[in-house]
């Protein structure tokens, strides 16, 4: 494992995320499949003022961290933190705020009743709440589909939706799952600004993505899952070894990925070759 | 508490966003209108079968509404998945559950509302006679009524794996209890045996419905009903949706959210 996940000395700023020795096991559906290890032993530590990029290709883990980070799914052993508190207290989640991969809200409100309604959860007065929410919806550019409903947005609109809804208990730490999944350039090019507006408002952000290219640019630190097992942590500069010149390099050699023996590779040189 | 009024308020913005339930209210208005304005034969006893007719429609109407926004509640935040951003905030799963059975008791109670406040207007214009205790009481146990449903609803929807399923196996339990409740234990008596023993622990066990069903007091114009019987009525509902919600929330609190 490659520069593990702690950045800050001892006496330094305490994780705001940390999970320890965190294994996830499932029963697996499939007749004599047994149990499927989904994350093994990990150990990660996410510190204040920090944009943490969260990679691994499908299957890796990353969904599954995040379930147990917000208390979807239970740990079959270690730990998680968000705070310093167990993420199986509710209280945990009072500071963070979490975008799903996909939208998914409820249709009939419109964006300001939808932010009402999680504001009321977060139990913030009603003349804060209104100014809460006029400022996330000219955050996410929503001020003028305010009073539509959600789901006659598009789906760029939907997932800026969805970060308005994150950010409305003014969030120290910020849940992405893949914020740009699915979204045109001008869309990723948008939600990047936000987290990137976000980050230098002092807020933290942990977010897994697939586009190598934009956790370059926004993340200070990575880590990199595969199979369960944490492959690598560190600041992109620190992944790169020899002649790598970006993160996707180091990304395909930390999983032990083989281009050339790989079946689309091998499809592809079929097809060439006939 | 917040969170809870939060949730029940997102059920009852649904329900109002919703044409079905409209559809029924209309429907029960039109047909009590219709009836209210009928004088049939000239015969002073025809406003009797008119109330019976309309108050039946009533219960109808009531236990549809009460099955079909009950039964989807939970299946619908999970499908729509919904539930993840939800639960992604400080919120826990027995605050989903209330939330969703007091959103959906209190759409119930508003709809019944409007159907006994209309109920009362024409029938009582008709008849010149306006027993506003009883139609209070017919209402309140109606509205108890409502919430057991309610709350047997909920459990059947994270027991049962379609809504589908939840409406049809809920409606069924529930018009047995109402047509068969009151006589199971006379059945039990004659019956005798094991199985009379079985009838015997079915009609302990199972919340007595029927009871809620007070239409008679209204039709008839019969004196109002002691309040310690309401009470006691109101208190003995209150354990059986109480005991309905507790296993809902057992079974939901355990469910895979994936």
């Amino acid at each position: 494992m490659n520069n593990m996940s702690q950045s800050s000395s001892a006496n330094g700023p305490q994780p705001i995320l940390r999970t320890e020795k965190l294994r996830v096991e499932f029963r697996s559906r499939e007749i004599g499949q047994g149990v499927k290890v989904a994350l093994q032993g990990l150990d990660l530590a996410v510190y204040p003022g920090e944009v943490f990029g969260f990679l691994g290709p499908n299957g890796a883990g990353k969904t599954t961290t995040m379930n147990v980070l917000l208390g979807f799914a239970n740990a079959t052993g270690g730990a998680a933190y968000l705070f310093g508190t167990d993420v199986r207290q509710p209280i945990a989640r009072q500071r963070i705020g979490y975008l799903p991969e996909m939208t998914y809200y409820y249709k009939f409100l419109t964006a300001e009743e939808l932010l009402r309604f999680y504001a009321r959860i977060f139990k913030i007065p009603m003349a804060e709440r209104e100014r809460r929410i006029d400022v996330v919806l000219k955050l996410v550019e929503l001020d003028h589909a305010r009073k539509r409903p959600i789901r006659t947005y598009s789906k760029g609109m939907q997932q800026r939706a969805g970060l308005a809804q994150a950010l409305i208990n003014n969030p120290d730490l910020l849940i992405l799952d893949e914020p740009t999944s699915g979204l045109d350039p001008i869309g990723r090019m948008k939600v990047r600004e936000i987290i990137q507006r976000l980050k230098n408002e002092g807020k933290t952000v942990f977010f897994s993505s697939h586009e190598m290219g934009e956790v370059e640019t926004v993340c200070d630190r990575v880590a990199i899952l595969h199979q369960g097992e944490l492959k690598a942590a560190g600041t992109v500069a620190s992944l790169l070894t020899g002649n790598e010149t970006n993160l996707e390099q180091a990304f395909l050699r930390i999983i032990d990925f083989n281009l050339n023996s790989s079946s689309i590779c091998t499809s592809s040189s079929l097809l060439l070759a006939s | 508490m917040h969170i809870i009024l939060a949730v029940a308020g997102v059920v009852i913005l649904e329900m109002i966003r919703r044409k079905d339930v409209y559809v029924l209210l209309f429907l029960t208005a039109l047909i009590t209108l219709l009836l209210g304005s009928v004088n049939l034969f000239g015969d002073p006893n025809i406003a009797r079968y008119l109330k019976e007719v309309c108050l039946t429609l009533i219960w109808i109407s009531s236990v549809v509404i009460a099955i079909a926004t009950a039964a989807r509640q939970i299946p619908a935040e999970k499908e729509s998945r919904t539930i993840f951003p939800l639960l992604a905030k400080p919120v826990t799963r027995a605050q989903v559950m209330l939330g969703k059975f007091f959103g959906c008791w209190t759409a119930c109670v508003l709809s019944l509302a409007l159907f006994y406040a209309f109920f009362c207007l024409v029938s009582g214009t008709k008849e010149h006679y306006w027993p506003i205790t009883n139609y209070f009481q017919a209402f309140w146990l109606h509205a108890v009524f409502c919430a057991v449903v309610v709350a047997m609803t909920l459990m059947g929807s994270v027991l049962l794996a379609a809504p589908s399923s939840t409406i049809t196996i809920v409606g069924v339990v529930v018009l047995g209890i109402l047509l068969l409740g009151r006589h199971l234990n006379k059945v039990a008596a004659k019956t005798g045996g094991l199985a009379g023993d079985l009838l015997s622990a079915i009609y302990f066990a199972i919340p007595h419905l029927e009871w809620y069903d007070v239409r008679d007091l209204i039709i008839h114009n019969w004196p109002a009903i002691n309040w310690t019987v309401i009470a006691t009525d109101t208190l003995y509902g209150a354990a059986f949706a109480g005991l309905f919600l507790v296993a809902a929330w057992a079974r939901f609190r355990r469910m895979a959210l994936n």
